[in-house]
């Protein structure tokens, strides 16, 4: 039986300085990481003993140096929040990661809550900035001169289920995908053909077919094994072909259909012979064809367009769905919706137009040319690519959308304040985000996989979690009540 | 669990929302052509209202001096 399935996201943010085209974007991150109100006198070390960023799935592990940084820049880069989320710099970039989720709809409101917590460290750190300079922050993955920053999904997977298998089985669903959760782009980058608009943000920057790099040469199906958990008995699938989304129904139609799809091929239940010829072609030639008509060669000589190929999975899933039950309680209707949405991408794409974000930009780009009489090369469509995605309610297009009543949501606003402050109570996100609520004077260090405690006296205390299911509110809520300090809850967990 | 069924209440009111349409059609039945028709272009004058309204509200929020504005957006690669 598969392994229960545990999901993470992490998001790269885009952003500049308004009136300072020379603003430093590491010293911006910086400051925006440390201006989240509630956790400024939180310091705190990222355990990085924990990490292995260059295990290969494949068997393999590469001998490079990887930089730790030392203690002050640790405490200065890292922030692990009382929701049990990672809000971090990564090269030169606001990154935020989810707390693990334990499904699509807490995965959905927590990233929400992301763009929300960006949004709130955005406007006390401009508090620090020259009157006229302002930090603006986008939810994308292109500055549209040939640089990607990356959003990247994280599922929990059984260690047994061979990496071949999976890589094999999800190539094809990772390449058409996008069709129902690309995040639109005006234009094309990174070398390929000219195209006045496409349905990826990052299409155009994958360059092989599986491989451990995540920055250059960008693989389709990552093959990092790192599994922040037990190695013996999970691993940790990085798919990194993903774009940032906006819309909260395209998000949770990217990770419902891929976690349906993961349970598939972990159960031994996907054998579909759909082993595309040339996938990053492929790839690329999907996101240039908003009209989704395109077909691409499969190995065995057959052509099939994107629908098809995702047909051939949602049948398999409906199957699977009627063999096996609901499986989880999310699954029945994440496949429902997915057929539906198939349907109407292949009678009239446009009619996704309060859904998916690549057909709600696309149809406000047509519909502005049409009424203010201009084409692809005014620069205000520029302008509205990427403002799309700018974070503040007030000025980001998506929410412009929201509030006309143009984007179909699936969340309140409570959802996503109660991810804001709480973590979700059925992972070990729980219990990292209760410890650092309750005894964070005492928290020393965190990793997703542990928590460690300075008591004063002694060595430090670490406490490893190495797995996502345990450290639940059930698991340890009554632990929490008994510990009134660090000390006794080291203590009661030993006796 | 409770949780989830009531979060699953956005999307199953979407699709009820639809058949709520279909079912007032139904009840309409003897409504003449005439009206239906009148209906539809009363539908179609408030769409492109409310469309008319999103574009001129894009214009209002839209960052000025576009051209240089996303000349100047340059990122640094990431992952």
């Amino acid at each position: 039986m598969a392994a229960p399935r545990i999901v993470g996201s992490e998001t790269e943010y885009g952003l500049t300085v308004q009136n300072d085209p020379d603003f430093d974007s590491i010293a911006t991150s910086l400051l925006l990481v440390n201006s989240y109100s509630s956790v400024q006198s939180l310091r705190l070390l990222w355990d990085y003993d924990q990490e292995d960023p260059l295990v290969d799935a494949r068997g393999f592990e590469l001998d490079e140096e990887y930089d730790v940084p030392d203690q002050q820049d640790n405490m200065a880069i890292n922030k692990v929040l009382p929701n049990g989320a990672r809000f971090y710099v990564d090269h030169a970039h606001p990154e935020f990661s989810t707390p693990e989720c334990s499904n699509v709809f807490d995965l959905l409101r927590y990233e929400k809550a992301g763009e929300r917590i960006l949004n709130l460290s955005r406007m006390s750190a401009n508090q620090h900035l020259p009157s006229g300079r302002t930090i603006l922050v986008y939810k994308n993955n292109s500055d549209q001169k040939g640089n990607s920053y990356g959003y990247h999904e994280n599922y929990l997977m059984d260690r047994r289920t061979p990496f071949q298998t999976i890589a094999e089985q999800l190539m094809p669903f990772l390449v058409t995908r996008q069709i129902f959760c690309g995040a639109g782009k005006v234009g094309a980058e990174n070398g390929t053909d000219p195209v006045p608009y496409q349905i990826s943000q990052r299409a155009d920057f994958f360059e092989t077919e599986i491989g451990l790099d995540t920055m250059v040469k960008r693989p389709i199906i990552n093959t990092r094994d790192e599994p922040h958990a037990n190695r013996d008995r999970f691993r940790r699938l990085h798919v990194i072909v993903g774009d940032a989304n906006m819309s909260e129904y395209t998000t949770y139609l990217k990770v419902g259909t891929t976690l349906v799809v993961l349970q598939m091929i972990e159960d031994g239940a996907l054998a579909l012979n759909l082993t595309l010829d040339n996938p990053v072609q492929a790839l690329r030639a999907i996101s240039h064809d908003p009209t989704c008509k395109i077909t691409v060669a499969l190995k065995d000589g057959r052509k099939m367009t994107a629908i098809d190929i995702q047909r051939c999975f949602h049948e398999a899933a409906c199957r699977y769905l009627e063999r096996h039950g609901p499986c989880h309680p999310t699954f029945p209707q994440i496949v429902a919706e997915w057929g539906s949405v198939l349907e109407r991408l292949a009678t009239d794409p446009m009619q996704l137009h309060r859904e998916i974000d690549w057909v709600m930009k696309l149809h406000l780009l047509l519909h502005y040319m049409e009424r203010r009489g201009s084409d692809w090369d005014d620069p205000r469509i520029a302008m509205m690519d990427l403002q799309y995605h700018d974070i503040r309610p007030e000025k980001g297009l998506y929410y412009v959308l929201e509030r006309s009543g143009g984007a179909r949501r699936l969340l309140t606003e409570a959802d996503i304040q109660r991810a804001i402050d709480d973590p979700p109570e059925d992972t070990r996100a729980y219990f990292r985000g209760q410890c650092l609520k309750k005894f964070r004077q005492q928290v020393f260090g965190v990793n997703w996989d542990s928590i460690s405690f300075n008591l004063g006296d002694g060595p430090i205390k670490r406490i490893m979690m190495e797995d996502p299911t345990r450290g639940t509110k059930q698991h340890v809520q009554e632990l929490l009540d008994r510990s009134q300090t660090a000390a006794e809850l080291i203590a009661n967990l030993v006796s | 669990m409770m949780e989830q069924g009531h979060r699953w209440a956005g999307i199953v009111t979407c699709s009820e929302g639809g058949q709520q349409q279909v079912r007032r059609g139904g009840e309409e039945h003897a409504t003449t052509s005439q009206t239906k028709a009148s209906n539809l272009t009363e539908k179609g004058e408030k769409l492109k209202d409310e469309m008319d309204a999103l574009i001129d509200e894009i214009d209002a929020v839209l960052e000025e001096n576009a051209e240089e504005f996303v000349k100047n957006y340059v990122q640094r690669g990431g992952q």
